[in-house]
């Protein structure tokens, strides 16, 4: 390195991005949204009080405001959900594949047509930015059922020669990271299949689901071909372990998933988990590197970090380690934190007061272990729960933070030196969901993909998902294959 | 300097990103403070082969009054063929807007260095303040970057205090590659500016192009310190489309650079839309075009 590049380094030109142009404040109006003062159950197609008589809050992560109530289902509530589906079960396969097809069409049209109305209460019940709401998780939502639509009357040729059926009652628990597309994810398969579902929304993203609820109301849908009841883990439970469930879907944290396998040990349910993970985004040095950081980015601090295949760890080869680190640094001055109704906020609120807390805690640890913490310079809001983002340098393998999930905006980054110990490394962990490869060798992401254990490995890019990609996860990140040809499988007994 | 290890770009990400900045709403007083940033960045450009004294007589009168009845600022500079120089000097006077002149066989570039520096020299001598030079594109797919280099290093000397804006013609390097390699010997051989497109050639400067250039930029300042400019050239049109620019711009290289200083737009039709959008602002009603001067 020549004398003039040393000093460079040392005095580290930096860029200003604290400019005289500011971007006027561009609040979404969230004027034509309707949401009701309390929501009740979805059973048998029609909107029921809960045996439990009771409903809790839910709250926008934002302002601290209640959203509105949510019933609580019993194990009774669930009870009637499951008979209602059970009962629903024979006509709906009996109607065909084609009938089955033009509902879940008519379903995505009109998650399209409402579209607006969804991103705006996502980003009101659950915290994330408009700008992703808007763009992804809502347009997925619609594209997952508009694929599955698609394959209802084809379950044949997906699996040629042999002979499919359903499965009968799929009870669905789903997470609050991405509330009505992990709906969809589960939803539109299970009945494009022929099956009936039992639905548990997060309790604290409940209002979208019952949206949807009331869209398949208005769909025609026949009654109780999808039920939506919504509570806390005891109402998963009470489905979980409920008799007349053929199929248990869960979407969630690996403790759970690990005790919701305790508990349908021997029952003969089919189930898939897609539980949790610590991805490895892997820069080479002969990577694009401003792409790689924007990559890196957008897999750790899209939703706010709460994504189960984050890229929540970084590996960067040691020779190109200054580079991405001051790049990632400056990326991170341009990122808006804020109101999740602006659309020029990047990063929005935590989703609750609990998640906001497990983060922080994380952050304590990291700074306890002794690692070099980077936060972003932004204000954060007054009221709400919000997270900067934040990065740790140079993090051992050792450490909690590289090795436990967090599942909020910190990125934990780490150094390798070869590509053995690169892939050691990214496989050194009890998750498998994805991982990300930078590098400009064609060769060399073919050979990182065969030999890291994860579900979906991304080249050159990052958190990529579309309907027709299966999406699932070696080890303690679940197994099952969500999406695609291979989502029908988790839904159909192929004979 | 070994211009083959320039850094690699790849294409899918780089247009996700570029896509990213026109996800940014930008209103009120922020819109009307970027439009009226944006028209004082613009290089009001005629580069015709029917040029003549009247036609650049009547572009100087609008780069200093682009609308009397709107509190706006001048354009940052007018762009004509060096024959075409002298005059616009004269009838700028001290207005403070900036002659550029094309040179070196613009737009093809396919001449010898003489004829170029002859060319360069008679802009310069008619009172040039910015000379936007072409690369020599044959050159540089024949790999022959030294020669490219040297090309615009004599250049940059003949310029003397004028200011020299490089051309890359980007819709004829094809792979973003080539153009983070041409933009890195522009600005190793001296570029002030580096520059998408002569305006002749399709596509000129896409959103995706200007933010390599600009990453470009951004790297040799954080290793060295030293600023570059940047000009997009050619299609852009509407307000809108400077306004994504500029929200590029902003968050790629920050503060320092939002200024007519370091950033351009060679452009033609995007100072009337500026004016309609502007006019738009104050008064909440968009006019006909017949109500802002064509000229």
């Amino acid at each position: 390195m020549n004398i003039e590049l040393i000093m460079a380094k040392e005095n580290a030109f930096s860029l200003k991005f604290d400019t005289d142009w500011q971007y006027a404040p561009a609040p979404e109006s969230s004027d034509h949204v309707e949401i009701k003062a309390r929501y009740d159950l979805f059973i048998g197609g029609k909107f029921v009080q809960p045996n439990s008589k009771k409903y809790f809050n839910s709250i926008n992560p934002a302002t601290e405001a209640i959203v509105c109530e949510i019933a609580e289902a019993n194990e009774q509530d669930v009870d009637d959900a499951v008979k209602a589906a059970r009962k629903a079960f024979p006509a709906w396969t009996k109607i065909g594949g084609k009938e089955r097809g033009k509902y879940l069409f008519r379903i995505a049209r009109l998650i399209q047509e409402r579209a607006r109305e969804f991103s705006v209460i996502e980003s009101i019940d659950g915290g994330k930015p408009i700008r992703e709401s808007r763009d992804i998780d809502i347009p997925l939502a619609a594209a997952h059922f508009f694929y599955y639509a698609g394959w209802a009357d084809k379950l044949e040729y997906a699996f040629p020669n042999r002979k499919v059926e359903p499965l009968g009652v799929a009870g669905q628990i789903i997470p609050w990271n991405f509330p009505l597309l992990m709906a969809a994810w589960k939803i539109a398969p299970a009945l494009a299949c022929g099956n009936c579902v039992v639905l548990k929304p997060a309790e604290t993203t409940s209002v979208t689901a019952m949206k949807l609820a009331e869209l398949i109301k208005d769909a025609g849908l026949p009654d109780g071909v999808v039920n939506i009841v919504t509570g806390a883990g005891k109402t998963g439970a009470a489905i979980v372990n409920h008799k007349d469930v053929n199929k248990i879907a869960f979407t969630g944290s690996t403790q759970v998933g690990k005790s919701i396998q305790k508990s349908i040990a021997g029952t003969g349910k089919k189930t898939t988990l897609e539980l949790g993970g610590k991805a490895a985004n892997i820069i080479f040095e002969d990577a694009p590197i401003d792409q790689a950081v924007e990559g890196v980015i957008n897999g750790i601090f899209f939703n706010q970090g709460h994504v189960c295949c984050a890229g929540s760890r970084l590996f960067v080869q040691e020779s190109v380690k200054d580079e991405v680190i001051q790049k990632l640094k400056i990326r991170l001055e341009t990122l808006i934190l804020g109101d999740p109704m602006d659309k020029n906020t990047d990063i929005g609120a935590i989703n609750s007061k609990e998640q906001l807390k497990t983060i922080t805690d994380y952050i304590k640890i990291g700074e306890q272990e002794g690692f070099e913490k980077f936060q972003a310079n932004v204000a954060i809001p007054k009221k709400g729960y919000f997270c900067a983002p934040t990065l740790f340098l140079d993090v051992a393998q050792s450490s909690r933070l590289a090795q436990e999930e967090i599942f909020g905006p910190v990125l934990a980054i780490q150094t390798f030196r070869t590509v053995d110990e690169a892939i050691e490394k990214a496989n050194n962990t009890p998750y498998g969901l994805s991982a990300g490869v930078w590098t400009d060798k064609g060769s060399k992401a073919f050979n990182m993909a065969a030999q890291l254990k994860a579900g979906v490995i991304w080249a050159n890019t990052f958190n990529k998902f579309d309907p027709t990609s299966p999406f699932g996860g070696f080890k303690e990140s679940g197994f099952g294959r969500e999406g695609g040809m291979h989502g029908l499988a988790a839904y159909l007994k192929v004979s | 300097m070994d211009f083959t290890k320039s850094p690699k770009i790849d294409q899918v990400g780089l247009v996700e990103r570029a896509a990213r900045f026109k996800t940014r709403s930008i209103k009120k007083d922020a819109k009307i403070q970027g439009l009226k940033m944006a028209l004082s960045m613009i290089d009001l450009t005629t580069l015709e082969g029917k040029d003549t004294e009247g036609k650049v007589k009547q572009l100087c009168y609008k780069a200093m009054h682009p609308d009397d009845r709107l509190d706006v600022p001048t354009v940052a500079a007018i762009c004509v063929y060096p024959n075409y120089v002298a005059i616009a000097k004269k009838t700028l006077g001290a207005s403070g807007v900036k002659v550029a002149s094309v040179a070196t066989a613009f737009p093809s570039g396919n001449s010898n260095l003489t004829v170029k520096l002859e060319d360069v020299k008679m802009a310069i001598d008619a009172g040039a303040d910015e000379i936007d030079m072409v690369i020599s594109r044959g050159k540089f797919h024949q790999g022959e970057y030294q020669f490219v280099y040297d090309e615009i290093a004599t250049i940059k000397e003949a310029c003397g205090t004028s200011r020299l804006k490089v051309i890359l013609e980007t819709g004829e390097l094809g792979a973003a590659d080539n153009v983070r390699r041409a933009s890195d010997i522009a600005i190793h051989a001296g570029a002030d500016f580096i520059k998408t497109s002569t305006g002749k050639i399709s596509p000129a400067a896409t959103m995706p192009v200007t933010l390599l250039m600009l990453e470009a930029i951004k790297d040799h300042y954080l290793k060295t310190g030293k600023m570059v400019g940047m000009k997009p050239a050619g299609g852009i049109s509407d307000s809108k489309t400077a306004l994504q620019f500029l929200v590029m711009l902003r968050e790629t290289l920050g503060n320092n650079w939002l200024t007519n200083e370091w950033f351009r737009f060679g452009a033609s039709r995007l100072t009337n839309d500026i004016l309609l959008q502007l006019k738009k602002q104050a008064t909440g009603i968009y006019q006909s075009g017949d109500y802002f001067s064509k000229d």
